[in-house]
């Protein structure tokens, strides 16, 4: 499979999940858990900055043509997009790692423990940000603070399932840095 | 000029990166011109005939609850009719049906047009229900929207092809006007983001006699919303202490969780009272 092709298949599948599954889970109205953002952090490393950014925007777009209500998550995504290479550059062991695998998992970050915490912090940023945007608009500082620590929580333990589901081929691509 | 290129060509990422930023919360601050705008429309559309095919598979799982509020609809309006005419039934129906309805067509100011919700949310803080269906065409921003039962969804924000997209209750900018079934007072519903089917009513005084499980309704200021739409009942009564009034938690009939269809509501005087109101306001 071509890797367009697998990317085109991957957004459509994080947004439904996303829209139709993680969306009517209703826990409670300060625990939301999201998902679909792992698309931009599972696609390529040799991705240019600006066409992740662009690809952040359009998923992001996505998601919030379903809530009818624009801009939320389109800005968190972004964010997210712009910090990922500058986190995996600190995240990764060896420098210049990135050529030797196709795109950030496990395998290419050296080791489950370093790649969850770049995972980690990418989701922080993520969710402070639109719960920031969110709490500005309709909320206050506890919902910015309760929202973003617990929906956290339940998205990381979401990934951390979603990971080791989801097996992805890493082939060791080459070792000349 | 040179320099300015070498600069852009520098910081062309971070220029980027501000001004996807600057659209996002341009988009955010601006989001009721969103509506309006052509994308906009076009979103809509493809995300609602996404949400009506994804609604066809639900909607055999809630087949059963759909049935039961159907039936619980359909035992109001025989009870309603046998109220207004006790001599009615559904014998002797067909003696005198065509003069009862040409003389009721004449005065009917209101319409109701039913469609079916394609999509419905809760769990955000700003929640929208989308309808789709032949009668859609009929629609127009501003109608109000009812559930099977009569009691009151929200109000139409956007039509767009087969597609309406209603402003549900729990949102943060919906502000209907609710009143006191048994003593008259009105008030304004509003949502406080925190619970679904829970309401607050504000603008009730202390003085007023007010019970837990009191009927809510509107109360026909707007002309979105004729009088007498069920709205929700008292589940609790907090004393406020900085203002003479309560605020009330209104539990809303209308169940937001299993929403399978709806009504809009046409009032066909409606164009009428605003050119009334326009013309007062261009006098003053």
């Amino acid at each position: 499979m071509s890797l367009l092709v697998k990317t085109i298949l991957r957004f459509i599948i994080f947004i439904f999940l996303q829209v139709f599954v993680l969306d009517n889970v209703l826990l409670h109205q300060l625990v939301t858990p999201y998902l679909y953002f792992l698309f931009i952090i599972w696609l390529p490393f040799r991705t240019s900055r600006a066409l992740l950014m662009l690809a952040a925007f359009v998923l992001g777009f996505t998601l919030d043509s379903f809530h009818h209500q624009p801009g939320f998550h389109t800005a968190a995504c972004v964010l997210l997009a712009y910090l990922r290479p500058f986190l995996v550059s600190i995240f990764i062991p060896q420098k210049g790692g990135e050529a030797n695998f196709e795109s950030p998992s496990a395998k290419s970050m050296g080791g489950f423990i370093p790649y969850m915490t770049f995972v980690a912090v990418l989701t922080v940023f993520h969710h402070s940000w639109l719960f920031f945007l969110e709490a500005w608009q309709f909320g206050g500082f506890w919902y910015f603070i309760v929202k973003t620590f617990t929906s956290t929580l339940l998205s990381l333990v979401l990934i951390l399932i979603t990971e080791i589901i989801v097996v992805r081929k890493e082939k060791f691509l080459t070792n000349t840095v | 000029m040179r320099n300015i290129f070498l600069f852009i060509g520098r910081y062309a990422n971070l220029l980027l990166f501000v001004l996807l930023q600057a659209v996002s919360i341009y988009l955010i601050v601006s989001y009721s011109k969103y509506h309006e705008a052509a994308f906009g429309t076009v979103a809509n559309r493809v995300t609602g005939s996404i949400n009506k095919k994804v609604n066809g598979v639900e909607y055999y799982f809630k087949l059963k609850t759909t049935n039961d509020s159907l039936l619980v609809a359909n035992e109001q309006l025989y009870n309603e009719l046998q109220k207004k005419d006790p001599t009615n039934d559904l014998v002797t129906l067909e003696k005198r049906d065509t003069v009862t309805i040409d003389s009721v067509v004449k005065y009917q100011t209101i319409q109701y047009f039913g469609a079916k919700v394609v999509a419905n949310s809760v769990a955000s803080q700003n929640n929208y229900v989308v309808l789709s269906g032949p009668a859609v065409k009929n629609f127009a921003p501003q109608m109000a929207v009812v559930d099977v039962n009569n009691s009151v969804v929200g109000k139409i924000t956007e039509v767009s092809g087969n597609y309406a997209v209603v402003m549900s209750l729990l949102h943060k900018d919906s502000r209907i006007s609710g009143r006191l079934f048994k003593t008259g007072e009105t008030g304004t519903l509003t949502w406080d983001g925190k619970e679904p089917n829970i309401l607050t009513l504000t603008g009730i005084s202390k003085s007023v006699v007010v019970k837990v499980g009191d009927t809510i309704i509107t109360s026909g200021f707007s002309t979105a919303f004729p009088a007498g739409l069920k709205i929700g009942k008292v589940s609790a009564i907090i004393k406020e202490s900085e203002t003479g009034n309560f605020r009330i938690m209104v539990k809303s009939d209308c169940n937001f969780y299993n929403l399978q269809y709806g009504y809009a509501i046409q009032n066909k005087e409606k164009d009428i009272i605003d050119q009334l109101i326009n013309k007062q306001k261009t006098i003053e």
